[in-house]
């Protein structure tokens, strides 16, 4: 039998050597981006130079472009969709509540290549030209669910009684919603909006089939960059969404948020 | 009159959402089941078909399932090999230990994939970091860029976290006692893993896998960046159909393929573990 002691060991180098396959990669990838040289392997001295080449790259400015417009739009809208939504799906008759959280599970649980395709057809459909709008259709219709499975655990919170007791003594609802439940949920609607924020900022899969006309985010660039091969731009531009990413995280993870992201 | 009132703007809250999941979630997927069982007619229309369905059982896209199945199959074994030691020794750490490792874990999933993809490009790349290495070391350069071991490495490397996770949900949840019990009642230390943890630890395992497998069955990125486009996957197959060729119809049957695959996956779960653990392994 190893003694404990050794099996301590053991235990740590596993985990260290876990954490270094997870971290490596990204490590070097960031490194890289301050490299001076062309190459992504040998090092040739600390420099922002690819960063400042990403600044005069038209194509890259103006997916970042997109991408805050588009992150910022649907992050808005499907916040404010999906706090109605919300309250009415609270409100509903059980069956139909059953049915309508089943259909809102359907993009976070659908394969994103399934969900890309398909409203890639609907919009065909529709006669949309894929661009600009049919790229923010796309990003609020994903978004909402998550926006709604924010918000529904906030509002079962409430008791009925408040509610009841707030319109008994004379509030209309449109008070009640201003006054009882929006200070309720708050902070569950702005946990959404983060999260909105954060997958609209993330998503390659369904814009790269939901967009058209020269209307591209920073993902679709990258990927189509990383098809023609390596290139240390990419590595800056990879630098920058993981400092964004990370820091939205840091701000979610502060506000405590509790996702219940697969209830029915 | 007041009930009333609230009532009404109960029925007027529920519509617009009503509406709109029914127009962008509903009906596109309508829409792919309609394609995926049409033609087109010389003479404009659509009619019924189901050669959709049968042309996907030819050899050539039976080969691209059967590839996507394989690679997803064994990324997944790989991923519980390596993550169930992993979850086990971070179940035993003490609990700042555990939070710090937990965090650790969670945080490459919010890296987006694809640059957790391409970083594999970076190292695996004919001038990459492993080659360099090598070179250094005194070996021979290898060409992993551009082949199925590299889209398993991505694969593995993208999805590890999903596996370790809810792995460590599940054996957490071990009581203590059950473990000493055993011990007691004479059982060594094998007899314990595979009597009483492993038993245990069986919603994790099949929740990490579905968490896993499904992924990497629809992924079309890792294939495409790290397979160098040789060996097609069933994402591929959609991408290209939609993309490329313009056959709809048949990308839209093969669609519904992936659905079925995945929602056959997801449903062995929710079986066995009532859809639980799911809930918890996921995001966070």
């Amino acid at each position: 039998m190893v003694n404990p002691q050794h099996r301590t060991f053991l235990s740590q180098a596993y985990i260290l050597l876990v954490l270094l396959f997870l971290y490596a990669p990204i490590a070097v990838l960031i490194i890289f981006s301050f490299n001076n040289l062309r190459s992504t392997s040998v090092w040739g001295g600390f420099s922002f130079r690819w960063y400042k080449e990403l600044l005069q790259d038209r194509q890259i400015l103006s997916a970042l472009y997109y991408t805050l417009t588009i992150a910022i739009l649907s992050s808005i809208i499907s916040a404010i969709a999906g706090t109605v939504a919300a309250i009415g799906i609270h409100r509903m008759h059980p069956l139909a509540r059953r049915i309508i959280l089943a259909i809102n599970n359907v993009p976070v649980l659908n394969p994103d290549i399934v969900t890309g395709v398909s409203l890639m057809t609907l919009f065909t459909a529709l006669r949309l030209r894929l661009g600009f709008t049919t790229l923010l259709l796309s990003h609020i219709t994903f978004n909402i669910p998550y926006v709604v499975l924010c918000i529904l655990p906030r509002l079962r919170q409430i008791p009925k009684e408040v509610t009841e007791a707030a319109m008994d003594l004379g509030a209309t609802p449109t008070y009640v919603f201003f006054h009882v439940i929006l200070p309720e949920i708050r902070s569950a609607i702005f946990t959404g909006f983060l999260i909105a924020f954060t997958l609209s900022v993330d998503d390659f899969v369904i814009s790269f089939f939901t967009t058209g006309s020269g209307v591209n985010n920073l993902p679709i660039v990258v990927y189509s960059m990383a098809r023609r091969g390596i290139n240390p731009k990419i590595n800056a531009v990879s630098t920058l969404l993981f400092i964004t990413v990370f820091c939205l995280l840091m701000i979610i993870n502060k506000r405590d948020a509790n996702i219940q992201k697969l209830e029915v | 009159m007041r009930t009333r009132a609230s009532r009404q703007t109960r029925n007027l809250l529920q519509y617009p959402y009503i509406l709109w999941s029914t127009l962008f979630i509903v009906i596109p997927l309508a829409l792919i089941i309609w394609y995926s069982f049409t033609q087109p007619v010389q003479t404009g229309g659509f009619q019924f078909s189901t050669s959709n369905y049968r042309r996907f059982f030819e050899p050539v896209y039976l080969r691209v399932m059967g590839r996507s199945l394989i690679l997803a199959i064994e990324a997944t074994l790989i991923c519980l090999i390596v993550g169930y030691p992993a979850a086990m020794i971070i179940v035993r750490l003490g609990l700042r230990w555990r939070n710090t490792l937990l965090l650790l874990l969670v945080l490459p999933m919010w890296i987006n994939f694809l640059l957790r993809t391409y970083s594999w490009m970076v190292l695996l790349g004919r001038q990459g970091v492993l080659n360099q290495f090598l070179e250094w070391i005194g070996l021979p350069p290898q060409s992993i860029l551009y082949s199925r071991a590299a889209v398993l490495i991505g694969m593995v490397y993208n999805f590890l976290p999903f596996m370790i996770l809810p792995l460590y949900t599940s054996l957490s949840r071990i009581g203590k006692e059950q473990i000493e019990a055993a011990e007691d009642l004479g059982a060594n230390r094998f007899d314990v893993f595979r009597r009483i943890i492993l038993p245990l630890s069986l919603p994790g395992i099949l929740t990490g896998t579905t968490m896993v497998f499904m992924p990497a069955v629809s992924t079309f990125v890792i294939s495409a960046l790290l397979g160098g486009g040789q060996d097609m996957l069933i994402g591929n197959l959609i991408e290209q159909q939609f993309l490329s060729t313009g056959d709809w119809h048949f990308g839209s049957a093969v669609s519904i393929l992936m659905m079925v695959i995945i929602l056959i996956s997801m449903a062995i779960v929710s079986v066995t573990d009532k859809g639980r653990s799911l809930e918890e392994g996921n995001l966070w």
